[in-house]
This record gives C-alpha cells, sequence and structure tokens, in this order.
C-alpha cells in the first residue's frame, strides 16, 4: 500500500506552506492552489496507464484548486493526430497535452506549440518548493527543454530500455547474465534449441518498432543515430556493426516470424518460458509477474543493458504534459501539470506499474519503494539504467519517418540482407527528408 | 420492366422543357440544395485535395507551391511503386478467391442439401463481423508459436508456418482472412442468380446428355454471369479500399511487405503529416480507382443480362 497519500500530500503542501510564511525559507512553497478556483480546462491524454491515474484521480486536483477539468483519453497514434491537427488549426479544444517526447519533441518546438513554463517554475505561487528542475533526471531535462533552454513542459514518464531474462532457463545451462554485447550473443545463442522451443533472444521485428532496439545497440557503439551537427549517422562503420548485432541475434536466437514482432508478441512469446532475454522498455514488466498471464512468476531476472564496446547506455524515451501556447488558463493549466508529475500521482504511477516518473526523488522514497508491487531487482534496475540513459531516437521533426525507414531496412536485414548496403540505402533515402524537415 | 418504364420515361420526356429553354423560377429551390451537398462534400473537397498536391505541405510548416513535383517524386518512389504493385496483387486475389469460393457456396445451398437454412445462416456470418475484431482475432491464430492455425497444421505433419510474420507469406495470409469474410457476400450474390434460373434448360439438356459440367458451363455459368459481375465490381471496390484487417492485423509489415496504396497514403499524411505529397497519392490513387471502374463498367456493359423468361 502507498505511504504517500492525499492526506499526506496536501499536508506537507500546507506545512511548506506555513514554513514559508515563518519566513525560515523563501516564500518558494507557498502555492496559492485555490487561485484560479472556477476556471475550467481541457485535457488531451494519450490512453495509456499514465493517463488512467490522472484521469481516475482528477477529482482530487479539483479538490485541491477549484479548477474543473475536462479530460479525454484517445489511444496513443489517433492522439498524436488529434493534438497535431488541432494544435496547427491555433485554436485548440485543449490547454494541457500529454505528449511523446521521443516522436513529438522537435516538432512541437518548432511550430511553437507550448508555452514556456520557465518562468511558471520560478513563480513561488505557483510552484511546490520541491518541484525543480534539477528533482528531474537528465534525460527527463533534455526532452522538457528546447534549445534555447526554456521549459517547455514537465517531465512526466520515462522509459528506460531493459534486459527481462529468465532465471530458469539461464540457471538450467549454468549461464549468467551477460555483461558486455559479446557474452549477449554467445548466451543467446546458447540458449537457442529450437527443437526444443527455445530461443535466446526476443525483441521487435516489426519496422518502426524495432528501430529502438538497433538504437540500443548503436549507444553502446558511442554514438547517436544523428550527430550534435545534425549529420546522420545511422550508415557510419558504428551503425552497421549495430545492424549485424541486430540481425545476428535476431535471425539465429529468436523465434519464427520476429521480422512481425511488435513488444505484444516478443511479450507474449516470453511470458510462456520459451525465450532466455527480451530486450524492451521497462514499463512491459508488470504482466510478467501476474500469475493469471505469466508462467514465468517469480523467475524473471531484471538486467541493466550489457556494454557496448565503447559505451554502457539504456535507450530512453518518455512522455510530458505540457501547457498549450494557445491556452488562455496557462496558469490553471500549468498546476495541473504539477499536479500530475507530483509526488502522490508519481508514487501511485510506479507503485501501479503503469510506468516511472522522471524524479529521482520519487524513485529514491524508501516509502514509496514499499508499496511498489514489483520485485526491488526491477526498480533497481530501473534506477541503474537511469544512470546510464541516452536519448533512444534523434530529436528531429520527421522522427516517424526515420522509424519507418531505418525500421524496413532492419527487418530487410531478417530476410538476408546486407547491413551495409540496407543502413545506406535507408540513409540516402532520409537524408532528403531530414533536410526539407529542417528547411520547412 | 421495360415494357413499364418506357410510359413514364415518355411522359417525363414531354414534361421537360425544349433545349436551351429558360428553366421555369420553381426549378432552381428544388436544384440548389442537391447541388450545395454535392459542391461542398464532394467537388471542395477533392478540389481541395488536388490544389494540395501542388504544394509542399507539412502539418505545422510553412506552405510553398511545388508545382507537379510532389507527382514528379512519385515517380521515383519505391516505396510507393511498390504499393501500387502490392495493392493490385492484393485485390486481384481478393476478388477472385471469395469469388470461386462465394460461387461454388452457392451451387450447394442452393441444391437441397439437410439443413440448408441453419448453415446458410452460420455461413454469412463473417460478414457481418467487425473488421476489427476480425482481425485481432486473425493475429492471435496467425501467432507462429502460439497460433491454433500452426497448431492445426501440426496435426498433419506440416511444420509450422510464418503466416502474417513473414514477408513472403504476409500476402496470401490476409487475402485468406479477406476471403473468410467476403465469400459469404458473392454467395448470397449468385444464390440470388441461381434461384432466378428456371428449370426448364436443365430439363432439356438432361434430355440432350449434358454432364453435370456441361450443365454449369452452357447454363449455369452464362446466366448468373451479371450476378458474378455485380460481386467482383462490389468486391474490386472494396479490396481496393481495404485498409482496416491490414493495419489492425501488419500495420503494413513485415517492413513494406504489405503496405498498399491505402496504408501508404496513411502514413504520409497522418504520421509524417506531409498533406501535400499525401495528396498527390491521393488524387493518384482515385485515377486509379476510377480507371478500374470505368474497365469494370465496360465489361459489366459487355456481359448482357439473359433474359431468362424468354423475351416476354
Amino acid at each position: 500500500m502507498s505511504a504517500v497519500t492525499r492526506r499526506t500530500f496536501l499536508a506537507s503542501t500546507a506545512a511548506a506552506a506555513a514554513y514559508g510564511l515563518s519566513g525560515a525559507t523563501p516564500a518558494f512553497a507557498d502555492v496559492n492552489w485555490k487561485k484560479y478556483a472556477g476556471t475550467k480546462i481541457g485535457v488531451n491524454l494519450v490512453k495509456s496507464p499514465r493517463g488512467e491515474v490522472l484521469q481516475k484521480f482528477e477529482k482530487e486536483f479539483t479538490d485541491l484548486t477549484g479548477i474543473q477539468v475536462s479530460s479525454e483519453q484517445t489511444p496513443e497514434q489517433q492522439q498524436r493526430q488529434k493534438a497535431v491537427i488541432e494544435l496547427n488549426s491555433g485554436s485548440p479544444s485543449f490547454d494541457v497535452v500529454h505528449i511523446s517526447y521521443h516522436v513529438q519533441k522537435r516538432q512541437f518546438e518548432k511550430a511553437n506549440w507550448l508555452a514556456d513554463l520557465s518562468a511558471f517554475m520560478k513563480n513561488p505561487e505557483l510552484t511546490e518548493a520541491t518541484l525543480t528542475e534539477s528533482d528531474f533526471s537528465q534525460a527527463g531535462l533534455l526532452y522538457a527543454k528546447n534549445p534555447q533552454g526554456q521549459m517547455l513542459s514537465l517531465p512526466f514518464s520515462v522509459d528506460y530500455w531493459m534486459v527481462y531474462w529468465n532465471k530458469d532457463l539461464f540457471a538450467k545451462k549454468g549461464l549468467a547474465y551477460p555483461q558486455t554485447f559479446e557474452e549477449m550473443v554467445k548466451v543467446a545463442e546458447a540458449l537457442t534449441d529450437p527443437k526444443e522451443g527455445t530461443y535466446g533472444f526476443v525483441a521487435r521485428g516489426l519496422k518502426n518498432a524495432n528501430v529502438p532496439v538497433w538504437t540500443s545497440f548503436l549507444l553502446g557503439y558511442g554514438i547517436d543515430p544523428v550527430d550534435a551537427n545534425g549529420n546522420l549517422m545511422t550508415d557510419s562503420p558504428e551503425a552497421i556493426e549495430a545492424a549485424k548485432l541486430y540481425q545476428r541475434l535476431l535471425t539465429k536466437s529468436a523465434p519464427q516470424g520476429v521480422a512481425g514482432f511488435n513488444w505484444s508478441e516478443c511479450q507474449s512469446a516470453f511470458l510462456q518460458g520459451k525465450v532466455g532475454m527480451w530486450l524492451d522498455g521497462v514499463g512491459f514488466a508488470p504482466p510478467l509477474e501476474d500469475p493469471d498471464r505469466s508462467r514465468i512468476v517469480g523467475k524473471v531476472g531484471y538486467g541493466v543493458m550489457p556494454k557496448g564496446p565503447k559505451a554502457q547506455a539504456s535507450a530512453t524515451f518518455g512522455d510530458g504534459i505540457g501547457v498549450t501556447s494557445a491556452s488562455k488558463n496557462k496558469e490553471a493549466a500549468y498546476l495541473y501539470c504539477q499536479w500530475a508529475v507530483s509526488k502522490l500521482m508519481g508514487a501511485r504511477l510506479l507503485q501501479a506499474g503503469g510506468g516511472v516518473p522522471f524524479r529521482p526523488s520519487i524513485l529514491s522514497d524508501a516509502e514509496v519503494r514499499k508499496g511498489v508491487k514489483m520485485p526491488p531487482a526491477w526498480i533497481d534496475s530501473v534506477v541503474e539504467s537511469g544512470k546510464i540513459s541516452k536519448l533512444g531516437l534523434p530529436v528531429v521533426q520527421p522522427v516517424t519517418e526515420f522509424r519507418d525507414i531505418i525500421g524496413i531496412g532492419l527487418t530487410n536485414l531478417l530476410g538476408g540482407g546486407d547491413p551495409a548496403a540496407e543502413m545506406k540505402k535507408a540513409t540516402e533515402q532520409f537524408k532528403p527528408i531530414l533536410e526539407r524537415s529542417e528547411k520547412a | 420492366m421495360s415494357t413499364i418504364a418506357e410510359p413514364q420515361l415518355t411522359s417525363v420526356t414531354e414534361a421537360a422543357p425544349a433545349t436551351g429553354a429558360r428553366p421555369p423560377s420553381t426549378y432552381w429551390p428544388f436544384v440548389v440544395p442537391a447541388v450545395a451537398v454535392v459542391g461542398s462534400v464532394i467537388v471542395f473537397p477533392w478540389a481541395f485535395t488536388v490544389w494540395m498536391s501542388l504544394h509542399e505541405w507539412t502539418v505545422g510548416g510553412a506552405r510553398r507551391f511545388a508545382g507537379l513535383s510532389n507527382y514528379l517524386r512519385l515517380a521515383t518512389d519505391e516505396r510507393f511503386l511498390t504499393s501500387v504493385w502490392q495493392t493490385l496483387i492484393y485485390t486481384v486475389l481478393a476478388v477472385v478467391l471469395p469469388l470461386i469460393f462465394g460461387t461454388l457456396a452457392a451451387l450447394i445451398f442452393n441444391s437441397k442439401v439437410p439443413l440448408r437454412g441453419i448453415l446458410r445462416g452460420i455461413f454469412v456470418m463473417p460478414m457481418m463481423a467487425t473488421p476489427v475484431a476480425i482481425a485481432l482475432v486473425w493475429t492471435m491464430m496467425f501467432h507462429p508459436q502460439l497460433g491454433v492455425l500452426n497448431y492445426l497444421l501440426s496435426l498433419v505433419g506440416i511444420g509450422p508456418q510464418a503466416w502474417v510474420f513473414s514477408p513472403s507469406t504476409v500476402i496470401p495470409s490476409l487475402v485468406l482472412v479477406e476471403t473468410w469474410q467476403w465469400t459469404p457476400l458473392v454467395m448470397l450474390i449468385v444464390l440470388g442468380g441461381l434461384a432466378a434460373i428456371p428449370t426448364e434448360p436443365y430439363e432439356s439438356a438432361a434430355i440432350d446428355g449434358a454432364t453435370v459440367f456441361q450443365r454449369f458451363r452452357y447454363i449455369t455459368l452464362p446466366m448468373i454471369a451479371p450476378f458474378l459481375m455485380v460481386a467482383v465490381i462490389i468486391r474490386t471496390i472494396d479490396a481496393l479500399k481495404s485498409f482496416d484487417i491490414i493495419y489492425a492485423i501488419t500495420q503494413g509489415g513485415p517492413g513494406t511487405a504489405s503496405e498498399t496504396i491505402n496504408l501508404y497514403l496513411y502514413s504520409v499524411a497522418f504520421a509524417y503529416y506531409d498533406v501535400g505529397y499525401g495528396s498527390a497519392i491521393a488524387v493518384v490513387f482515385f485515377g486509379l480507382v476510377i480507371a478500374l471502374s470505368l474497365l469494370m463498367l465496360h465489361l459489366r456493359q459487355r456481359t448482357k443480362w439473359t433474359d431468362i423468361q424468354g423475351g416476354a
């Protein structure tokens, strides 16, 4: 059970306010939650466990602030389309928008669709004392800030990539969890026995969805898909090596049909107890420990991404929550965002297994950790992954085209394509699209 | 039918104003609403789509006139050309297979088989199901390790197949779903044709010693040909614009192995937000649909309705 309750949250806020009034600290803690009582705001959420948690408790926000909330959850792809179309119209029907950083960051920044929250964060009437930039992880700040350093959203939920591994299968073969890419390949091949129906490794093969698998490897070779100067590195020697690794793992150690696997098929395969390792986001863990769905309850190891030849990195993705620049209720909308990323809501999110907050103070809070249903190894792995996190996708506007084009090349590798030729072809295809997007 | 229609046509012709004459003032109030509706929901969207296709225009970015460059880009866009080819393959298979199986089913259900009514009711059920629900069920059935299809194959000694999870088998597998769902529609159309065929020609043929195949080839087939044409036209239009089942099962994958024009158009317009280029694809797709429709109508006109009542 959660130790952080609404009562303690409200009490701590009041205590912090009282403390501020005493003159012992700046009046930073003195948030006037009721200042915008009676305001109505619209909230556009992605249908997900994150959206569910916010919607479930939004009455508490109204009780706290007097602000009326009209929220809606839409499936991810449709929510992105709806948000873009409405924001482009100049008069969106919502004040608060839930954004997928790894897909929409650059697009939203270029189009100036989000309000700058920097001044709000410095305003003691609006911002609770514990909500500081330094309490967000580095990846969260990278996502939330634009190149000018303005805070355009509040980091909400992070998804680090980790390796789920089946302890039973490892024990049967007397294998240990791999520490390097090289070991991962050897272990995966040692675990694979098609006659027995066991496979060493599974990860996404479906185009678009498969790109984070490849970038997880690429980061281990010490480079990003796009360098600091905006040059594509997707046909560099490191990128080709990462593609070879992807091809080898998914053709020699993965189940049949992996070219069409998204995360759900990978998860289904892993849940059956026939796959040694599964590389994917930390947010997919709860079903693994659910006895109604899993044959491997209590047998799952949660591993930090092994080291690559040049670096150890966990590809990181995430979503944030921001205020639209077209909103007429920016302060009220900001209060909602602040509530959404608060310790109380972050704890609820984590404890429900719906997501991982970007705020290390929540992850390291002993009381919060007590209420987490997942094994301690999972949360330890989350914390360790946070320490080596790197953005899993380039911050470019046509990120969906990037994922599609590179993803098609990666899928072709599973049919026997040549890594160097496929990566070169994909890079040539994407280059003009990237150039066009930067000119637009 | 023609004997009933002729007097009506004559009276309408007599009531119509002479060519070039100004219509009466009461004419416009009846016409304007229809013109306004057609103009706003058909003509304007199409004119706007054509106009957008002449611009380089991404949502959130500036709009620039680009002339025909979007169309020229299509000519060298390997992914688009592949999607055209895949659309044609998918359409041909998704028309021909339901046509064959639907006709066979109609012939079976036209004969007096036991429990015909119940069986016919069960047979048409796939047609009534929601495409996305069908897609989700079939996705589970296709799963290489957990799906029931590979289990059934294993019972007869056939090894596991990758179905929609392999580029080489994805289109036939999707056509399997399409065939399963739409064979009943063809069956119903053909059954209507079979019900209208008189028994006399069959009796004459039997007296002349015609075989079952000859009776089908020279009596049944010519008489149901117009019904088959109707089925072909409906199925072709339906298969060409097929989106839901493909998107829900494969999203056009693996890679782009099942990406039809519709899916590519969706990606360009609603995932890449490149509305200018997406509009150009829509215009070309529209042209393709029009061309195929004209071909169908031409074939339809060539397939004359056989006067089954013997020219009354």
